[in-house]
């Protein structure tokens, strides 16, 4: 039987401004859980409710340990900033269905935006083929390091600060992976501004060109809107994690609902992002 | 420690336990059943069920306050075939008694949809009159005594299953709407539904809920919910499914001091999945510690006359 257990918490500490990377060591719910899950997280406080779904950012099943990067935004996040390593804290997951994983597929294009990035870093690890990842923040990044690790290219694309993407002047560092971060430092000074004089990802992406057979995408609506516009046009597959705000995160309350059309010749109906996704198919999303 | 007799009878049918689950909080079992055993459960009260398939609101669909959430899902539902096909079908696997709640925009669906359920395996009908999420129905039906009477009358008629009407907490005089009921015929009250409110973000200065106004439960309401059963309790004859922010055992406890005969839980479903079996262990060493034999022995011990 499944259930709400109390797992340790071994590291959690500041990545970035209002971020933070939480390392629990669940066994149980590692082994089962792959890209593109969430857990509920619960809170200690019991005027808050409801739990606070968190993606899985990266997995170890050898170590059994789950790494979570999460925003403080509200009550909730609040409260796990407080939480020390070593203290216990309440999960329940391994929940919802990750991305799908084809071995066949050349050219991977992964596009995070924001706090939405965290998921697409275990996506990564897991992906065969080539992988090329852009990442758009808007002051500072995270996990930069980690998707290098695993990525063939990633582009980071920073907007200054007015989280106006198409209207924005941004920051761009591009890195291959042959080249060590020591050989090629990482520095404003390195990719002059210049070079890149419009820049949100999807800018960033057309400018570049980037080959790709499918897409893997989370961050906010609009960005994944403007993905879906482009690889309509330029017929590429995406699966993209959507996001909704939820109760049960189980598939029992309907709260969570994302309109999805499954077919040309069917009526969209309101699926359930925590039971049915988070991921789906871009041709299947409803967008308003 | 004797195991006490957690029996109860509604309507001539015979329930295991007086826990029951929440309309709407439990979909018809299948998730929770992966965290719960569904066969310890007295009874699942699934999610409303209307003639066609409904689509229910926009999201945001819920709202978190301070020991409350406010939701707007609008009654999606899969409507009553596909309901019968699966859900139905799912939970006779399980000894758990089946309640459908039933929902719909005119008397006359409301009526197609008893007339539907009554060839099928089930146990009994809520009659869901009170939900605030819909524009036509629901709660239009819940607010006014002789709708109340009329509508329960045209559902009876029309259905072979015993009846619960659920009253909704949104009126001035609830003892009103639980006569009108029993006027009716209801052969049992459930109470309450959720609270009309809402909840506005300060950043975007807009309401949280797309539908603007949803419905509270949890923890918020039940002192609203505990008097309201009280009172009904007091004033009528036939039995009351107590719920409104039961999150354990006391809280139960507490309901059917008031004078309920069951006990339903929903919205501590979200916050704990094993929040009906940790309700039904409560109660249990409640009446242990107590000596209590029965759990019929204490309904409405609390009543002051
Ligand atoms: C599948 C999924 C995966 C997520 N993964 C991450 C992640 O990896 N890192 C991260 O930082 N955030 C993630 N989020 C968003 C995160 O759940 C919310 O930011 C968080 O719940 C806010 O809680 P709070 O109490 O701080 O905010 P409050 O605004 O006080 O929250 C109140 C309620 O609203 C819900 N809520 C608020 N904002 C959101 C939102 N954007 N999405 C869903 N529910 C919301 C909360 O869960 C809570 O129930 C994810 C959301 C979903 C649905
Ligand atoms: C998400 C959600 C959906 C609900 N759906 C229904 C429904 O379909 N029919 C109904 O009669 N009540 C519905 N309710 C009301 C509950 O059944 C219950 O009356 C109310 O939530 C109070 O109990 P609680 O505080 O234990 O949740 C719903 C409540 C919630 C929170
Ligand atoms: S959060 Fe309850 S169905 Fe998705």
């Amino acid at each position: 039987m499944k259930e709400k257990r109390a797992v340790e918490i071994m590291e959690n500490k500041k990545i970035a401004k209002n971020t933070y990377k939480m390392i629990i060591l669940a066994p149980l719910v590692a082994r089962e859980a792959k890209a593109g899950q969430f857990l509920n997280l619960f809170c200690k406080q019991r005027d808050l409710l409801l739990p606070r779904p968190i993606s899985i950012c990266e997995l170890d099943m050898k170590l059994g340990i789950i790494t979570l990067v999460y925003a403080v935004v509200g009550k909730g996040t609040a409260e796990l900033v407080k939480m020390l390593s070593g203290e216990k804290i309440a999960i329940m997951g391994p929940l919802g269905n990750g991305f799908d994983i084809d071995d066949t597929i050349e050219n991977h294009l992964i596009i995070g935006g924001g706090i939405g990035s965290p998921p697409l870093l275990e996506l990564v690890k897991k992906l065969k083929g080539k992988k090329t990842v852009y990442l758009g923040f808007n002051a500072e990044t995270i996990l930069a390091d980690e998707f290098k690790k695993y990525a063939d290219k990633v582009h980071i694309a920073i907007e200054n600060g007015t989280g106006d993407g198409s209207l924005s002047k941004s920051k761009v560092e591009t890195k291959n992976r042959p080249l060590s971060r020591e050989s090629r430092p990482l520095s404003r000074n390195s990719l002059p501004f210049s070079r890149y004089p419009q820049g949100n990802v999807m800018d960033l992406i057309k400018t570049n060109m980037t080959k790709a057979d499918m897409i893997y995408a989370c961050g906010p609506k609009p960005m994944l809107e403007a993905i879906n516009e482009w690889a309509k046009e330029k017929e590429i597959e995406a699966q993209f994690s959507m996001e909704e705000r939820m109760a049960c995160g189980i598939g029992a309350c309907l709260v969570c609902t994302c309109k999805i059309q499954k077919s040309e010749d069917s009526e969209w109906q309101n699926y359930r992002v925590c039971k049915d996704g988070p991921v789906f198919y871009r041709d299947e999303v409803i967008w308003e | 420690m004797n195991k006490c007799d957690m029996r109860i009878k509604i309507a001539g049918v015979e329930f295991e336990n007086t826990v029951m689950t929440a309309s709407g909080t439990f979909g018809s079992g299948k998730e929770y059943g992966e965290y719960v055993d569904i066969n310890e459960i007295g009874a699942v009260i699934t999610k409303g069920v209307s003639s066609t398939p409904w689509r229910g609101n926009n999201t945001p669909r819920i709202a978190e306050t301070y020991g409350g959430i406010l939701n707007s899902v609008g009654l999606q539902n899969p409507g009553v075939e596909e309901f019968i096909e699966k859900d139905i079908k799912f939970l006779r696997q399980f000894d758990t008694k089946i309640i459908v709640n039933i929902v719909g925009r005119t008397f006359e669906e409301y009526c197609e949809v008893a007339r539907r359920l009554s060839s099928e395996d089930i146990d009994l009908v809520e009659l869901n009159i009170s939900c605030p999420n819909v524009k036509e129905g629901g709660v239009a039906f819940g607010t006014d005594p002789k709708m109340i009477e009329y509508i329960t009358k045209e559902v009876k008629k029309n259905l072979k299953h015993p009846l619960i009407v659920k009253l909704s907490p949104n009126v001035t005089d609830i003892v009103e709407m639980a006569k009108a009921a029993v006027d009716g015929g209801a052969d049992a009250i459930s109470m309450i539904n959720t609270l009309i409110g809402m909840a506005i973000d300060i950043h975007k200065k807009r309401p949280v809920l797309a539908n603007t106004i949803g419905g509270l439960s949890g923890p918020a309401i039940k002192p609203v919910a505990l008097r309201m059963v009280y009172q009904v309790a007091k004033a009528i004859d036939i039995p009351i499914i107590g719920m409104g922010g039961i999150m354990n055992g006391e809280d139960a406890i507490e309901f059917i001091l008031a004078g309920a005969t069951a006990v339903a839980i929903g919205t501590a479903n979200f916050a704990n999945p094993r929040a009906t079996i940790d309700v039904i262990e409560g109660i249990e060493n409640y009446l242990a510690e107590n000596s209590v034999d029965s759990i019929s022995e204490i309904r409405g011990l609390a009543i002051v006359t």
